[in-house]
């Protein structure tokens, strides 16, 4: 899960992780308010949960309350596109206005599972303020790698060879071992899946700040916190993903226009890259899970028709303890229920797969069956792309 | 031979006495696993039909512990909600069984990181999983949810992060004849217990494990680290398959492990690093049997 700077920034403050002043903005007359609380120049941020911000107009000076309004107007409602958005771009609904502070020097800090060793590691970076990916590949000696022993945790000798490391002066060593000790008590206690300070920024004045802040959730660990779920901006998500979440599915919108439905993640990829292989291109990933009901394939067959870019659906099933009768009746309820116009192509595999093509079949409707994968994909692909220039007649 | 279950495994089942535990232990029962005890906290002392089975009630017990002393028990499988798995696990490895196999699907990450040092720290214990359908060894043992009739005993090993695709290698391979020597399905997680790489060092051992399907997936390095092993030290055929060449960057597609981060897990890498170490890799899932009967006739 995913939540905005200003939000993280308010997980670390209750660590003591240090944070510049600020709050977060809906209007432009809010962000002028704060201005005036903070006095002297703000930055205004757009909180969109993709970064890139900066280099596409999202974060801005203000030397003034009424400028600060005034950018927060332009900010408010503009299509913010990043490297991270895609070019479709994020609407700004949030900003966050925060103090100015006197930048020394910009370092980076992060926080992640590392999948190799089964840990966390902790990473910092004398080459702070950029693309961390981009330093990884190019120069990874630049990163400074520790290791937390789970049993541990994070030690303050770790910290020290982390700020050492980064040629910090002696005098502000502890001052950085405080920071890192806070902001990975900050990771271990909310379950994180990611922790980033980028900038970890030094002032002139000789105090590090939480310049910029992001901090993802284990999704399997939301359940020990509720109070996550407040922090949730469905603003920030598909629609359709988040239709789909309320009924435990597992839904990516893409840009092709062959919709699939599949039991399984991995098959649901296969199924995917099998389409791409065939001549076409995926609509969508969606994983109805192992066990799902006749409504939740229902739902899922829902979700997947608004999207109006599928013009065929290709349904892949292996029936483990899904069984093949179980999707067969949801598959021909929901094509009742929705009118559906469009072709869809069943391959049907495994427990009760008998019974399953017996109820589609005898439903009237006109399913093309798929033989194996293969054929069910080329299949599909050949109906999506005839399907095209009738839907341009209409 | 086969690898890791057989014959002579003694299962105990974590969670026997919920809805999931008593149903897949019912199915592992009937495929003609010794399914011998189940662990319940709480219910110790009872015994637990698998309803709509012919086999004699299965005794519980409160600690996995009481299970084997009691049972000879040397594999455990669990079916406890995922709050509660990383401590299954840990009772498991404390209880010193030779394999843990956790089907138990949406474990915190930082609870596995526990789990994994503990199982490192004891170094008694093999997991499998968490997040993953099981293993099987056919004609012989199953631990786990896939469906048993689609498999045939053979001598090609098979290892797999997903369930499903799993379930279609399988079936591609059986329906060409071509029998398997164990099937195991790693799991989606980020942090799992056996790798791509410990599987294909165990089947490479195995005497009667003739080929080597490895089906990955996007996100991590694992089926790197794999590729570079195989490269090294195996000389019967590998046939692989990743899953999720049209997967776009940043998005968790399904498993938790399933994701290209920082530009790195992509299927092209891994495919490259697959190819590079003689590994027969096919772009179209539906080729894998066909690939394994092509390097099988060599």
């Amino acid at each position: 899960m995913k939540i905005h700077e200003y939000q993280a920034k308010e997980i670390l403050a209750k660590y003591q992780v240090k944070i510049p002043r600020g709050r977060p903005a809906m209007t432009s007359e809010e962000a002028r308010k704060i201005a005036v609380e903070l006095g002297g120049p703000v930055v205004v941020k757009a909180q969109i949960h993709a970064g890139g911000r900066g280099k596409g107009g999202g974060v801005k000076l203000a030397r003034t309350p009424e400028e600060a309004g005034r950018l927060a107007g332009q900010m408010l409602g503009m299509k913010l596109v990043t490297h991270q958005t895609g070019p479709e771009g994020r609407i700004v609904q949030r900003l966050l206005v925060e103090e100015a502070l006197h930048i020394k020097k910009e370092y980076y800090l992060g926080i992640v599972i590392d999948r190799a060793a089964g840990k966390p590691v902790f990473m910092a970076s004398a080459a702070g303020g950029m693309e961390i990916e981009e330093v990884a590949a190019k120069s990874p000696e630049l990163i400074l790698k520790e290791w937390i022993d789970p049993g541990t945790g994070f030690q303050a000798y770790q910290a020290r060879k982390l700020a050492f490391g980064l040629e910090l002066a002696p005098e502000l060593v502890n001052k950085a071992v405080q920071f890192m000790t806070a902001l990975y008590q900050a990771f271990q206690s909310s379950d994180g899946s990611l922790a980033e300070i980028n900038p970890f920024l030094l002032t002139e004045e000789g105090d590090f700040y939480a310049l910029d802040a992001k901090i993802n959730f284990d999704d399997n660990a939301l359940f020990r916190h509720k109070e996550f779920a407040a922090l949730r901006d469905l603003n920030e998500e598909d629609p359709l993903e988040v239709d789909a979440s309320k009924y435990n599915l597992n839904y990516i919108k893409l840009d092709g226009n062959v919709g699939c439905m599949v039991n399984g993640a991995g098959l649901a990829m296969a199924t995917m890259d099998i389409i791409k292989y065939a001549g076409g291109m995926p609509a969508n990933f969606l994983d109805v899970g192992g066990g799902a009901s006749a409504e939740q394939v229902k739902n899922a067959f829902r979700i997947l028709m608004s999207d109006k870019n599928v013009k065929a659906v290709l349904i892949n099933i292996f029936g483990g303890i899904l069984r093949c009768d179980t999707l067969a009746t949801g598959v021909v309820e929901a094509a009742k229920e929705l009118a559906l116009s469009i072709p869809i192509v069943v391959r049907m595999e495994g427990t009760n797969v008998d019974r399953g093509r017996q109820i589609l079949k005898e439903s009237g409707l006109n399913f093309t069956v798929g033989l194996n994968m293969k054929d069910a994909a080329e299949k599909v692909v050949a109906l999506a792309s005839h399907a095209v220039p009738e839907a341009k007649v209409q | 031979m086969s690898i890791l279950v057989d014959r002579n495994s003694r299962v105990v089942v974590q969670g026997l006495t919920g809805k999931e535990g008593t149903f897949h232990a019912r199915t592992c029962m009937e495929y003609g696993t010794q399914i011998v005890a189940g662990v319940t906290p709480g219910k110790g002392g009872t015994s637990h039909s698998l309803d709509g089975s012919n086999h004699p009630p299965v005794p519980v017990f409160n600690t996995v512990a009481d299970a084997v002393r009691a049972t000879g028990a040397n594999v455990s499988v669990i079916f406890v909600p995922p709050p509660f798995a990383a401590d299954a696990i840990m009772e498991a490895v404390d209880a010193a069984l030779a394999l843990v196999v956790c089907i138990s699907e949406g474990i915190p990450t930082l609870d596995m990181v526990r789990a994994w040092r503990y199982l490192q720290e004891k170094k008694t214990t093999r997991l499998i999983g968490p997040n993953c359908p099981g293993i099987i060894s056919p004609g012989k043992c199953k631990v786990g949810i896939m469906p048993g009739h689609i498999h045939k005993e053979g001598n090609v090993g098979v290892v797999s992060r997903s369930g499903t695709l799993t379930y279609e290698a399988v079936d591609q391979l059986t329906r060409r004849g071509i029998g398997q020597s164990t099937c195991i399905g790693i799991g989606g997680d980020p942090i799992i217990g056996t790798t791509h790489l410990d599987a294909i060092r165990m089947f490479n051992q195995d005497p009667e494990t003739q080929a080597i399907v490895m089906i990955g997936e996007i996100g991590g390095t694992a089926e790197e680290e794999a590729a570079a092993y195989v490269k090294e030290h195996v000389k019967k055929p590998v046939i692989g398959f990743v899953a999720g060449q049209t997967a776009p960057p940043g998005r968790r597609m399904g498993h938790a492990g399933a994701i290209i981060a920082g530009g790195k897990g992509t299927a092209a890498e891994k495919m490259k690093a697959m190819h590079d170490a003689g590994i027969f890799v096919v772009e179209s899932p539906a080729e894998i049997g066909a690939m394994v009967e092509k390097t099988l006739r060599k």
